[in-house]
């Protein structure tokens, strides 16, 4: 098993990318450690804590639950993707001026899922964006300040502000 | 504001009470925070456990054999291997405990493993799974001995021992008895009691524990970047364990991913990775993965407290009395000891309050359990709920509101100094303001009437109240210097001016996302006159930085920041005097507005910031001869006799309970604390906020669940259940500003309150809820089983 290598080539963040991996290997431990997109975190490796959510083919994955070798041929963005598009600039300026981050761990895999939010494009009651973001855990803010910017951003996306 | 005069905190151009937003965060939300794991030097490699399945056995046999002959393994190494290299065994007591006993403890189990998790053998590899892969190579053979795994039976006599050689499981025991609580008790017209229960839990910061270790054979070099809120402390205890000087272990902590007290300590794991560089002379790396940080990150918070109170008929508390047995792990762990949350518990309960009469007795036992030490608001969330609790039932006995009780007995704001009944000085507090401003933000009485409306539909809606005092900030006469461990309680920071005429500051004090960068940046541009963007904070590196304490018991801006801003004092003064003597003019007509000095009253800008640093750097002809400038200055700062700083406030919360699920539903929080001179609002408020859903976690969910063979039963994510964002309510946060006379800048801690207090309203919300059933908890985490089962439902 830990012998098996493999082929694979994707898109990552626009860019090309080929490598021979370790069919083990998940698609984070391969962001991280082959391509050094250290913005994609690992808070369990089991699935839970969301620290590690990435997109693949437009939709956020788990980045820890999913092997690089299953991305073969797809599209992954990342953190850093999604800051070099801006993409979700107007959030990321959000969660600034908020606050709605302290250590900032689970912050990118926080920003990839709201991102998805906001791609739906609808107005959100609290309550609807405290339980989309539900499977993202933060250990410091408590919520409170992340639910705030995501509202804001949505606000100002639905007013036609900046976006 | 109490101070008499104006200082440059108050003037006009004050970046102090702003909003400035942190640097880090910019950094974070693309996804350029640096964390240890982020880090990556050349010919890394990786360091994996066999952690020990039993949580009490003899190590018989050991084979390495296969593990160090597979092709990608560069080095297995057992406990006793480990213990040669070490200059002794850990111990962790201080002396300020005095009687207090604990067994020798190595990084890796030698011969004996007396928890289910301690590490056994390490196995470095090419890369982590590698490593892993050859754990599973390694075969341990054990002998199981007897277990402890409950500290209610632990303490008695003919208990299974986890150290025999200590003679019984008894840590640590201490008694208090102040006033006269017998007689106060006899005489009491009125007497409620209660017996609580607080689970295990531990802090699952979100970025593990992690580590990576450089050693050069060479020049005997040190280098450790580690997820630490201490690293002169690591410093420390790493030089001390392995026999190395000091200045040459260089530790850095870089982004650190959540730390709330777990990471102030030492973990044998870590210890073995550095001893691993050191035989190795290559980096290696060792990140806990989230399963091992369950049963070796520490744990906390296992405490039985049996609690009495004794009220007037008219509400006036005449006495209190608490026994808290502690149930701690197989090790007090070092330095900082496993004793302190029942001392904190001890020094707290009650806190808030004028009674005279307390007597409280601390029982520590240990256990075959994962070690237990200082998590975010050390025994303050079980000291405040057993308080308030008991308060609220003293109210119920007499058919007094909640509010009213309190308001009759805290402590008044023209009060102080004072004593609490516990013997501990405390100041500055404003327990009657911070009520009355309560009271109206949560609109109490309206509150109390929408329950009372929706008990007649069957909603069970409750309201909770619970005051809380929080000891912030300790002082060099309390208990980890003074107690012989090498952990400062003093801090520094040093201030220097640059030939840009920009300000650097380095503080000895950590950032683990609080904003402490940030605040020190406010305090630095606010004293000095410039812009926050003239202003770089270095902090987390002990080659960069002054020594100091680094980041615990919510010392950070209390003290680094007092000790910041009388650096920033000093090197204001020398610009000031400098700016004098190059203008001939007096320095009293000068001040600092913008990055320019300008003339007093004017505001006419007489010289730049930056034609001070240039003159001062490269053109100090231009200065008399008798003036040396020094552009740098280092300030240190500590308390004198005083225990903590001590911060007050009360929460307010308003539940709803499911009374066929057991499901508690938080609708409302609400909190007014007073942390003295608040530098940057809405950091106080998200610290505040986070602390409460913390405190929330360990009241509603977050147990680690042990089995009579002392077996961790929900060690994962999976099982182990953290707050997520749709049960938790919003949080209205107040402050009350009463400055601590103890510093010019007068900032107390805010860190750790909401977690101290957050459980004890959300409990005595509860049982408000449940009240028309005649039914009460006691437990916490308060889950859906024990909600039903104390509603006789099941």
């Amino acid at each position: 098993m830990a012998d098996e290598f493999i082929n694979i080539s994707m898109t990552v963040n626009g860019e090309k990318v080929s490598a021979n991996v370790e069919a083990r290997t998940h698609l984070v431990d391969f962001l991280r450690n082959s391509l050094e997109l250290t913005g994609s975190h690992l808070g369990c490796e089991h699935g839970i804590c969301g620290a590690c959510s990435v997109r693949l083919d437009g939709v956020v994955v788990r980045g820890c639950l999913v092997l690089a070798v299953q991305c073969h041929g797809s599209e992954i963005e990342t953190i850093e993707g999604l800051s070099d598009s801006g993409e979700i600039k107007d959030l990321q300026e959000q969660f600034v001026e908020r606050n709605a981050m302290q250590c900032g761990f689970c912050t990118p895999g926080m920003l990839m899922t709201a991102a998805e939010l906001l791609r739906k494009n609808e107005a959100r009651s609290r309550e609807e964006i405290r339980d989309f973001m539900s499977g993202n855990y933060c250990r410091c803010t408590g919520y409170h300040a992340i639910i705030d910017a995501i509202e804001t951003t949505i606000s100002n996306r639905q007013s036609g502000g900046c976006s | 504001m109490n101070k008499a005069a104006l200082t440059p905190l108050d003037q006009q151009h004050s970046y102090v009470g702003r909003n400035l937003p942190r640097e880090k965060a910019k950094r974070a939300v693309h996804g350029r925070g640096r964390y240890t794991d982020d880090i990556m030097l050349p010919r890394t490699v990786h360091a994996a456990f066999v952690r020990s399945p039993y949580a009490h056995a003899k190590i018989l046999k050991i084979d390495v054999e296969k593990a160090m002959a597979h092709p990608d393994v560069v080095l297995v190494m057992t406990g006793s291997e480990l213990k040669e290299m070490c200059t002794g065994p850990w111990l962790g007591t201080l002396s300020v405990f005095e009687t207090m006993k604990t067994a020798p403890q190595y990084p890796m189990a030698v011969d004996r493993a007396c928890w289910q998790g301690e590490p056994v053998v390490m196995v470095v590899a090419k890369s982590r799974a590698l490593a892993e892969d050859a754990c599973e190579l390694v075969s341990v053979d054990y002998e199981e001995l007897p277990i402890v795994a409950h500290k209610e039976t632990a303490l008695e006599p003919g208990s299974e021992l986890v150290h025999p050689d200590l003679g019984d499981n008894l840590a640590f025991e201490k008694l208090i008895d102040n006033g006269d609580v017998r007689q106060a008790f006899l005489n009491a017209e009125h007497v409620v009691e209660g017996v609580f229960d607080f689970g295990r839990h531990t802090a699952v910061s979100l970025e593990p524990r992690a580590l990576l270790a450089s050693f050069e054979k060479d020049t005997d070099q040190l280098t450790i970047y580690t997820s630490s809120q201490t690293p002169h402390m690591i410093q420390a205890i790493i030089a001390k364990t392995f026999g190395l000087p000091e200045h040459k272990c260089r530790v850095v902590a870089p982004f650190v991913g959540g730390s709330f007290g777990l990471k102030i300590h030492s973990f044998g794991d870590e210890f073995a990775a550095t001893a691993a560089t050191m035989k190795l002379g290559r980096p290696v790396k060792f990140i806990a993965d989230r399963l091992e940080s369950f049963v070796t990150d520490i744990h906390a918070r296992e405490n039985r407290v049996t609690g009495k109170i004794a009220v007037s008929g008219d509400g006036e508390i005449q006495a209190l009395e608490i026994d808290i047995l502690s149930g701690v792990g197989a090790y007090s762990q070092y330095p900082r000891t496993s004793v302190f949350e029942a001392n904190q518990i001890l020094n707290i309960t009650g806190g808030p309050y004028k009674h005279l009469n307390y007597k409280a007795r601390m029982r520590v036992a240990y256990m075959n359990k994962v070690p237990t030490s200082q998590y975010r608001a050390v025994g303050h969330p079980i000291g405040n709920s057993v308080g308030e609790a008991l308060v609220d039932m003293a109210a119920e006995k007499i058919g007094m509101d909640p509010i009213e009780i309190r308001r009759r007995n805290i402590m008044e704001d023209d009060s102080y100094p004072r004593m609490t009944a516990s013997g501990i000085e405390v100041a500055d507090m404003s327990h009657q303001q911070c009520l009355e401003t309560l009271v109206q933000r949560m609109d109490y009485s309206q509150l109390c009437e929408e329950r009372d409306a929706l008990r007649e539909k069957g909603i069970y809606r409750g309201v909770g109240i619970a005051a809380f005092i929080k000891g912030t900030a300790p002082g060099p006469a309390g208990y980890y210097g003074a107690g012989g461990a090498p952990i400062a309680s003093q801090d520094a920071a040093t201030v220097k001016i640059e030939p840009s005429g920009n300000i650097i500051c380095a503080v000895g004090v950590t950032d683990q996302g609080q904003g402490v960068d940030t605040v020190m940046q406010q305090i630095v541009a606010t004293t000095m006159g410039v812009s926050p963007d003239m202003v770089r904070v270095i902090e987390g590196d002990t080659d960069a930085t002054p020594y100091g304490g680094g980041t615990y018991a919510s010392r950070a801006t209390a003290i680094g920041g007092e000790a910041t801003y009388q650096a920033a004092l000093a090197l204001r003064e020398e610009v000031l005097m400098l700016a004098g003597a190059l203008l001939q003019a007096e320095t009293k007509n000068l001040d600092i507005i913008n990055g320019n000095i300008v003339d007093v009253g004017t505001g006419n800008i007489r010289i730049s910031m930056a034609e001070i640093g240039r003159i001062g750097h490269f053109q100090v002809a231009q200065l008399p001869n008798d003036i040396q400038p020094q552009l740098s200055y280092t300030k240190r700062f500590r308390l004198r006799d005083a225990l903590y700083i001590f911060t007050n406030g009360i929460h307010g919360a308003y539940v709803e309970v499911d009374t066929d699920t057991g499901w508690i539903k938080l609708l409302d929080h609400w909190v007014v604390e007073d942390c003295g001179r608040v530098i940057n609002p809405i950091l106080a408020d998200e610290q505040v906020r986070g602390g409460c859903v913390q405190g929330i976690g360990g009241a509603l969910y977050e147990h680690c669940i042990y089995d009579d063979e002392a077996q961790l039963l929900n060690g994962s994510l999976v099982d182990y259940i953290v707050p997520m964002a749709s049960e938790m309510p919003n949080i209205d946060v107040a402050h009350v500003q009463t400055p601590t006379r103890v510093s010019e800048l007068g900032s107390k801690g805010v860190g750790e309150s909401g977690t101290g207090a957050a459980p004890a309203v959300v409990m005595n919300a509860v049982n408000n809820a449940i009240s028309p059933f005649g039914a009460k908890v006691f437990a916490q985490p308060m889950t859906p089983e024990i909600i039903l089962k104390a509603l006789r439902k099941i």
